[in-house]
């Protein structure tokens, strides 16, 4: 087994002591050194992927590989052509014969003509085909993301995903625009070399044969090594990635505590890990190719020293060895072209392990195959017994059973850690209970489509993410196609209409980069439109008012007030100002709901919310 | 040929960073015109062995004479074998050299330009440009461009022989490369603008990727996957179609550049079997004649790939240099003044604000003193212009007019560096990076360079910062503080982050404090902790706070009121309550209070604002 000159770069993503992560995270997926059984898995689970891609294309790859093989013969019928023409056609034309240089010019020009159109067909062929692969691969990985489970989100890097879904897809690019030409091309010449070779003189077609022995050998020997280095390529892209993106998302912070050269000189590390890596493939490539075109030469020289013995021995024709010669030297000709391809199928596989991994990764939250339809979503909750702990880890909620009536708004009120935001992911289903049910109108939330369920649960987070776009689709995204007229309404009920008209191009106004223009403040009010537009039975707020200031709170309240009337809501908020809209307050402490009642009920009592409400009202003006 | 003087023109601009590896970039250049001449010569050498000296020595049975020609093969072929080897081997550090070089050229420019810049560019195009446009520059530098040389050298010298050879036959040949060259100036033309724009739709289809992972709550939150495959389906389609278009492009030439030379070569093979017979040009030399086209078809075949290739490596070259060429607005002034200590008065000077491509101005006219040691609260509707004043004091965003001073010096005359070694800020959005809490919170005090902070000291800060933000659950974690925390660790709740953002600010001990709504995410126990602990540490730091609430405002000694970009109060809150209706409106929580309050303000103030009075409407109603 071969290793890296280099020993694994000290990351600390080695240790993992956090019981959140799975098995099959970001630091498996940093290993180059995989034990050979690792090794053989990931790299069949990446050809079985490429199978299945090319799959669906057989009868357009017949068609690219037909087209190679005719511009090929085309090619390779010229010097036929010209030499039947030096040895017919100017003996022929000397006795005043025409025929035999018509014939032979029209086939040439034939060949000429047909071949140079096939091959001009076949480069449109072959981009029609990488990019109908590429579409799908895109399509599936991007598809694949959004389908898994918030668990995997929070610990495979954002970074991680973006480059398995744009420079790992660039190295399979690479492999079926340029490669398949050259294979396929290359392995036509050869066969027929080879074969007008051992037609002409087996003898030389057995050095042949016998030089193929170290190529095969040399091959193998590239083929480990390079699997190795192509790996740590992919990986050492993606660390390279992950950071770049990470520094130019928290630009602001990276400025504002001077950074700069820090940041600097780790990309600078990543960066040279990478060239190393790069320079790695590059100097096995490096080897490779030389060690091709040696084993073509010295057979050709073998060729060259067998074969002039043979002539002096009288067992051979000088013109036979002539042409012998020049097929040995042919033969190994496009042999380069083959390393190279074999050289970027390299790299592809590697990418491709990456790729088939991410899209290997199951789901743990997936939809039901016989959904129970829920089209008219009344919003009552039930929380039957559930337990839940993230991965293997300690319990979060211990044996929660809860009731909440259809239209009831209930405020979560405890400190960090209570179990209050846990509680609202298993209500919308971004995880799934560990033991027990969430129901919703009676129904197993996972037996509910997520059509249905996205339509009758919708969660506002404090986190309010704007997608590149206007502020109209922002909105829009609670309700894809609202008209224009319901998109203000939603805006105008959590007073968002008029800081969206002081924009320069009211609701077409573009929010840039993550709405770098917007205040974090206006981004929440943004997306509590979103919310009201999408109109769930059951709305789940997850501190969702943090950044907003007091009348503009007050405001989206009072929306709320007469949004939530008719519909079932959960409210974590640490501001008391917002538990006061509701109908029932539960206090959670360690994952269990200490106290429960309504607002009143509770601050008039000597509990935990009589305190935390004295406190509040303390702190009022 | 304009349009190949400007790619030639555009590519030159890498000269600096390929200056240094030019004595091996020329050296494989030379290794590679050997190798082509080798491997050009072992045919020609192997013929007129076989038929010379071979053939007369099997005449005379003499082993001996077949030694020389096969030493002189073996050697020809290994010589080919070794340059091979070593044109890779030298150029493949100075191509990677060269990648990492601009690589890190580029990041340095993009962490130097301010945060505007990154507000305006999507990641995904900045992303596409330093991976995806680098490393087809390095493929270009090592191969491509070598190739490119190697390619038009053959051809030169081959025509050049044609024309001293073969008279007529070599004009008739050249006469082919007329179209050839129009095709290839047309081409090159039209697949610069295609080659472009394909780069481009890829940089798109990188941001939506970005943008999907990073908004991965909100789409899964309204179940919008879907709808984000069906716009990222889309992007990845035209990008499909614009790669279709591109090599339909290329089919073209293909097509050209492999039909018009056997075209050529049709009229040649009959204008020369005529020519044979008439007997004005012998068979040995029309034989000579296409053995030396059949070299050069070969390089004019390759012409297209590598004529493409460049023009790729061009349009990357363009899209660095049109991030490299972006002047930095906020760049160091020439001769800095020195402000070793900063003492922290802060002075904003009829300071106005406008984003660039903004009608209105942010801030309008804005006079704000903050004497040394004080703690100002700034007060202000969402959207007032709050957070961009506190971006203008870090100069994190330069003021479009009026000036902002420190200890009496314009910010623009001092070093960056300097000014947010003074200033520290923690934003409304807290940005953690993917390292240890300790690194984290340490962020902004520096460990080594000209202002390090000896181990001991930076260990106090680390505990007194989490100990002033309330950020005791770090102890709690499973590393301390050494457990990694963002994209590549534990995920934090946002009232964690938030206080860890608090502590980042708070430890590095900066002269002038910037804190955008620091306590948003906390709950009110938590809040009052930090608020207690905070004052202390405020206690003779001058502080600007943005405060949406008045336990915010408790930290404060006064209060300044941002009202639509302008200063329209300073005082304390005392005072402001009892005698500023805006105040009032934006801070009180109390419902009677603050009605009566409007009421107040609509008896008092001649002039109520209009907004105001719309919202007490909304809230009334």
């Amino acid at each position: 087994m071969s290793r890296p000159s280099k020993p694994e770069p000290s990351q600390p993503a080695t240790s993992r002591p956090d019981d959140r992560r799975r098995p099959t995270d970001a630091s498996a997926d940093d290993t180059t050194q995989l034990d050979a059984e690792a090794s053989r898995e990931v790299r069949s689970r990446s050809l079985r992927l490429l199978g299945e891609l090319l799959r669906p294309r057989r009868g357009a790859l017949a068609l690219a590989g037909l087209l190679v093989v005719v511009s090929t013969l085309g090619q390779v019928a010229g010097p036929w052509l010209v030499s039947l023409a030096i040895d017919s056609a100017v003996p022929d034309l000397m006795d005043g014969d025409v025929d035999t240089l018509v014939l032979v010019g029209s086939a040439y020009l034939v060949a000429a003509v047909v071949g140079g159109l096939c091959a001009g067909a076949y480069v449109r062929q072959a981009a029609r085909i990488a990019q109908g692969v590429l579409l799908d691969l895109r399509r599936r990985v991007f598809r694949h993301t959004q389908l898994l489970s918030l668990e995997f989100h929070e610990s495979y890097t954002s970074g991680r995903i973006i480059s398995r879904q744009t420079s790992d897809l660039e190295a399979l690019r690479e492999l079926l625009d340029g490669g398949l030409t050259g294979v396929v091309s290359s392995l036509m010449l050869m066969l027929f070399t080879g074969l007008s070779l051992f037609l002409l003189d087996w003898r030389s077609g057995l050095v042949l044969a016998v030089a193929l022995v170290p190529a095969w050998l040399l091959t193998r020997w590239f083929q480990k090594r390079s699997q190795v280095f192509y790996r740590e390529q992919r990986t050492t892209s993606a660390r390279l990635i992950v950071k770049f993106v990470e520094t130019m998302t928290g630009m602001r912070a990276v400025q504002a505590f001077r950074r700069e050269s820090t940041t600097e000189a780790d990309y600078g590390r990543l960066s040279e890990q990478y060239r190393d890596a790069n320079l790695n493939t590059m100097g096995l490539n490096g080897r490779y190719q030389p060690g091709l075109v040696l084993i073509g030469n010295v057979a050709v020289a073998v060729a060259l020293a067998l074969g002039g013995w043979r002539v002096y021995s009288g067992g051979l024709d000088v013109g036979v060895l002539v042409a012998a010669l020049l097929y040995v030297k042919r033969f190994f000709q496009p042999i380069q072209q083959l390393g190279n391809f074999y050289n970027s199928f390299q790299s592809a596989t590697a990418a491709l392990e990456k790729v088939s991994g991410l899209l290997a990764e199951e789901p743990t939250v997936v939809e039901p195959r016989r959904p129970v339809a829920l089209p008219h979503a009344r919003g009552a909750l039930r929380l039957d017994h559930v337990t839940f702990r993230y991965g293997d880890g300690p319990v979060v909620l211990p044996d929660l059973d809860l009731t909440l009536p259809a239209g009831q708004t209930v405020a979560l009120v405890g400190t960090t850690g209570a179990g209050k935001s846990t509680l609202a992911k298993l209500v919308t289903r971004f995880y799934d209970a560990s033991e027990g049910r969430v129901q919703l109108d009676g129904v197993d939330v996972r037996d509910l489509s997520t059509t249905d369920l996205r339509r009758a649960v919708v969660m506002v987070t404090q986190e309010a993410y704007l997608f590149s776009g206007s502020v109209r689709e922002n909105i829009a995204l609670g309700r894809p196609g609202a008209p224009q007229a319901d998109i203000e309404a939603a805006a105008r009920a959590v007073g968002a209409h008029e800081f969206i008209m002081d924009m320069p191009d009211g609701y077409d106004t573009d929010v840039n980069k993550r709405g770098g223009r917007v205040s974090a403040g206006q981004r929440q009010l943004l997306s509590f439109a979103r919310a009201f537009l999408a109109d769930p039975a059951v709305l789940v707020l997850d501190e969702a008012t943090s950044s907003l200031d007091i009348p503009g709170e007050r405001l989206v309240q009072h929306g709320l007030q007469t949004l939530l009337s008719d519909r079932t809501a959960i409210i974590i908020a640490h501001r008391l100002s917002t538990v006061a809209i509701a109908d029932r307050v539960l206090v959670m402490e360690h994952g269990r709901v200490i106290e429960d009642g309504t607002p009143d009920e509770l601050a008039a009592g000597d509990g935990h919310y009589a305190a935390l409400n004295a406190a509040w009202q303390d702190s009022l003006v | 040929m304009g349009s190949e003087l400007s790619t030639f023109a555009s590519v030159r601009r890498l000269y600096p960073y390929v200056r240094p590896a030019m004595p091996r970039m020329v050296g494989g250049l030379i290794s590679a015109l050997g190798a082509s001449l080798a491997a050009l010569a072992i045919p020609r050498v192997l013929q007129t062995l076989v038929e010379g000296p071979l053939a007369e020595g099997a005449a005379a049975h003499d082993l001996g004479a077949l030694v020389v020609p096969v030493l002189l093969v073996l050697g020809l072929g290994v010589a080919e074998a070794g340059l091979v080897l070593l044109r890779r081997n030298l150029v493949m550090y100075p191509g990677t050299r060269v990648e990492a070089e601009l690589r890190m050229a580029l990041f340095r420019h993009l962490q130097d330009l301010p945060v505007a810049f990154h507000d305006r560019w999507p990641g995904g195009q900045l992303l596409s440009r330093i991976m995806g446009d680098l490393g087809l520059l390095r493929r270009w530098l090592v191969f491509g461009l070598l190739q490119l040389i190697v390619s038009i050298v053959t051809i030169v010298v081959g025509v050049g022989i044609l024309l001293a050879t073969a008279g007529w036959l070599g004009l008739v040949y050249l006469a082919g490369a007329i179209p050839v060259t129009v095709i290839a100036f047309r081409f090159s033309r039209r697949y610069r603008v295609i080659a472009r724009l394909s780069q481009d739709q890829s940089g798109d289809l990188a941001t939506t990727v970005e943008e999907s992972v990073h908004g991965i709550r909100v789409l899964k939150a309204f179940g919008r996957g879907r709808d984000a495959l069906d716009s990222f389906t889309d992007q990845a389609e035209e990008l499909r179609r614009t790669e279709i278009r591109k090599a339909g492009n290329q089919a073209t030439v293909t097509t050209s550049l492999q039909l018009i030379p056997e075209v050529t070569l049709a009229v040649c093979l009959v204008l020369g079997t005529v020519l044979a017979a008439q007997g004005q040009i012998t068979v040995g030399g029309l034989v000579a004649f296409f053995l030396t086209t059949a070299v050069i078809n070969g390089p004019v075949v390759d012409l297209g790939m590598t004529l493409s290739m460049t023009l790729n490596a061009r349009t990357a070259v363009d899209r660095f240099f049109e991030v490299m060429e972006t002047p930095n607005p906020l760049a160091d002034p020439a001769d800095p003044v020195d402000a070793p200590d900063a003492r922290g008065h802060v002075e904003l000077r009829d300071v106005t604000f406008r984003y660039e491509d903004s009608a209105r101005p942010v801030l309008e006219h804005v006079d704000l003193e903050l004497p040394v040691g004080t703690t100002t609260a700034l007060v202000g509707l969402t959207g007032s212009g709050k957070s961009t004043l506190a971006m203008v004091v870090p100069r994190i965003f330069d003021v479009t007019g009026g000036e902002v001073l420190l200890d009496g010096v314009d910010l623009r005359r001092m070093r960056r560096h300097d000014v947010r070694r003074a200033v520290a800020v923690a934003f409304e959005d807290p940005t953690l990076f993917s390292a240890s809490v300790r690194d984290n919170v340490l962020l902004g005090v520096p460990e080594s360079g000209p202002d390090a902070v000896p181990e001991a000291e930076r260990e106090r800060r680390l505990h007194e910062a989490v100990e002033v933000a309330q950020a005791g659950f770090v102890a709690d974690l499973p590393q301390g503080v050494e457990t990694r925390i963002g994209e590549e660790g534990l995920s934090l709740s946002g009232g964690q982050r938030q206080r860890l953002a608090l502590a980042r600010a708070i430890a590095a001990r900066p002269a002038v404090l910037v804190l955008d709504d620091p306590l948003s995410a906390l709950d009110v126990a938590t809040e009052e902790a930090v608020t207690t602990r905070l004052r202390e540490v405020l206690d003779g730091t001058t502080s600007l706070v943005i405060a949406h609430r008045p336990s915010t405002v408790a930290l404060a000694d006064r209060v300044a009121v941002l009202q639509d970009g302008r200063i329209t109060a300073v005082g304390t809150h005392r005072d402001l309550l009892a005698t500023d209706a805006h105040y009032r409106h934006v801070i009180s929580s109390l419902e009677q209070d603050w009605e009566e309050c409007a009421e107040h303000s609509d008896r008092e103030d001649s002039e109520p604002d209009q907004t105001e009075q719309a919202q007490t409407e909304e809230v009334q109603r």
